[in-house]
């Protein structure tokens, strides 16, 4: 089955281990993901200004050309693009007056009211394969592999976008479990990872990550998996920044939700690209027999 | 902090612009402090989340703009989750930063960024910070 999908900008280049190990792990779920024709930049980060609707033209741009492909849903994987093009979408559904102004600025594009469902690849495989399914699915179960989910806040918050209501939201763990993965309970699984301001206030930001890795490695983890690649740069790629200057006890591997799905379902290193992710990740896999050692 | 407070000291235009801009009702805020112990950048701030919130209610325009809180925030959210009032912080902390960015005043200026740093950060850390912290 084809389904609409956004890819976003990082996912074409720094985080390509993001979406290779999706699309290929989809494809053995049965799911083509159907990449949006001349899609442009989400944003990245939402208006929140009551008078800047110039700002919500590039995300409802691209829910125009789901709407133009005949599709009812759009799958993303970037939290924050999924973020960025629900709540755009929302304002086009609920918010009559905004949705006028915008649609009659954009002249050249047909009317756009929220007619398409941005979907998050976690609630697509909820709620379009099944955790059954999934589970059915796995040929080399993740068994052992002690991985603490991590939602940052992009998936959560907003309430009115939440993949699930954070207060009590499992989607990430079930994903997790189907794929015979050990849960470990994150008490920072919706902290705030620092998000942009790792470039213009670097050292508050990397307290913020220091804890929510601190944190999750104090409960025993493995390894972190999370969907953002803003995420993961604050918390893998400049873990090595952090350990010495922060008290850590050791590293804490990041990994995509996806690279574990395309892992589980018997892919290979081949589409998971671990050279793009923290150095410790592919030794950990390794030592576990997840995936071939690499020769030297 | 000493604060002097009387007629002139209240900038009731500022009090508009940023309700007007952030579609926030500023009298809402009960000064509970949900907010400051929410918040991952706290730490950094001169001024707390709250205090922002209470200055800003008495129009002190100076005090909220001579303050780095509203450029560390990293509209995380949290606060605007916990919030019993149910005032959208990060909005408000949106409609003050706007205020100086749409003087033309960027907070950062992509030029001294690193290169390594743009070599390896992904495009949304960029155009995030960008977009919130540049006119």
């Amino acid at each position: 089955m084809k389904v609409s999908y956004y890819p976003g900008c990082t996912l074409k280049t720094k985080a390509r281990n993001l979406e290779d190990s999706a699309i290929a792990a989809l494809r053995v779920l049965g799911h083509d993901l159907d990449e949006l024709p001349r899609w442009n930049c989400c944003g990245a980060v939402t208006s929140l200004a009551q008078d800047d609707l110039l700002h919500m033209l590039a995300p409802v741009r691209d829910l125009i050309r789901a709407k133009q492909q005949g599709s009812d849903k759009l799958v993303t994987i970037c939290s924050m693009c999924y973020n960025t093009l629900a709540r755009a979408n929302l304002l086009m559904k609920n918010d009559v007056e905004k949705r006028n102004t915008i649609n009659a600025f954009m002249e050249e594009e047909p009317d756009y009211a929220g007619e398409v469902e941005v979907v998050h690849l976690l609630n697509f495989l909820r709620d379009y394969v099944g955790w059954d399914k999934l589970a059915a699915a796995v040929k080399k179960p993740l068994s052992g592999l002690r991985v603490a989910p991590y939602y940052g806040c992009t998936l959560v918050r907003p309430a009115e976008v939440a993949i699930e209501p954070a207060v009590d939201a499992s989607v990430f763990e079930r994903f997790l479990t189907a794929l015979g993965a050990e849960v470990v309970a994150n008490p920072a699984a919706f902290d705030c990872c620092g998000s942009y301001q790792i470039l213009s206030s670097p050292k508050e930001a990397l307290d913020a990550a220091a804890r929510v890795i601190g944190t999750a490695r104090d409960r025993g983890a493995d390894l972190m998996a999370l969907s953002c690649p803003l995420c993961d740069y604050n918390l893998g790629k400049r873990q090595g920044d952090l350990i010495a200057s922060h008290g850590l006890q050791g590293e804490l591997p990041t990994v995509y939700f996806t690279q574990l799905l395309a892992l589980a379902l018997g892919l290979g290193p081949d589409v998971c690209h671990f050279e793009l992710n923290h150095k410790g990740t592919r030794s950990l896999l390794e030592g576990r027999n997840l995936i071939p050692v690499q020769a030297a | 902090m000493r604060i002097v407070i009387n007629g002139r000291t209240v900038d009731q235009d500022f009090i508009d612009r940023v309700e007007e801009i952030s579609g926030q009702k500023l009298s809402s805020c009960m000064q509970c402090g949900t907010c400051t112990a929410s918040c991952p950048m706290v730490e950094a701030m001169q001024l707390s989340p709250r205090r922002v919130m209470h200055l800003l209610q008495m129009g002190l325009r100076d005090y909220v703009e001579g303050a780095n809180t509203v450029w560390v925030c990293a509209s995380c959210h949290t606060c605007e989750a916990r919030c019993p009032r149910c005032v959208d912080l990060p909005r408000v902390m949106e409609a003050i930063r706007l205020v100086t960015l749409r003087q033309n005043k960027d907070r950062v200026d992509p030029q001294r960024l690193e290169p390594t740093v743009i070599d390896e950060a992904p495009q949304v850390a960029m155009v995030g910070c960008f977009r919130k912290l540049t006119a």
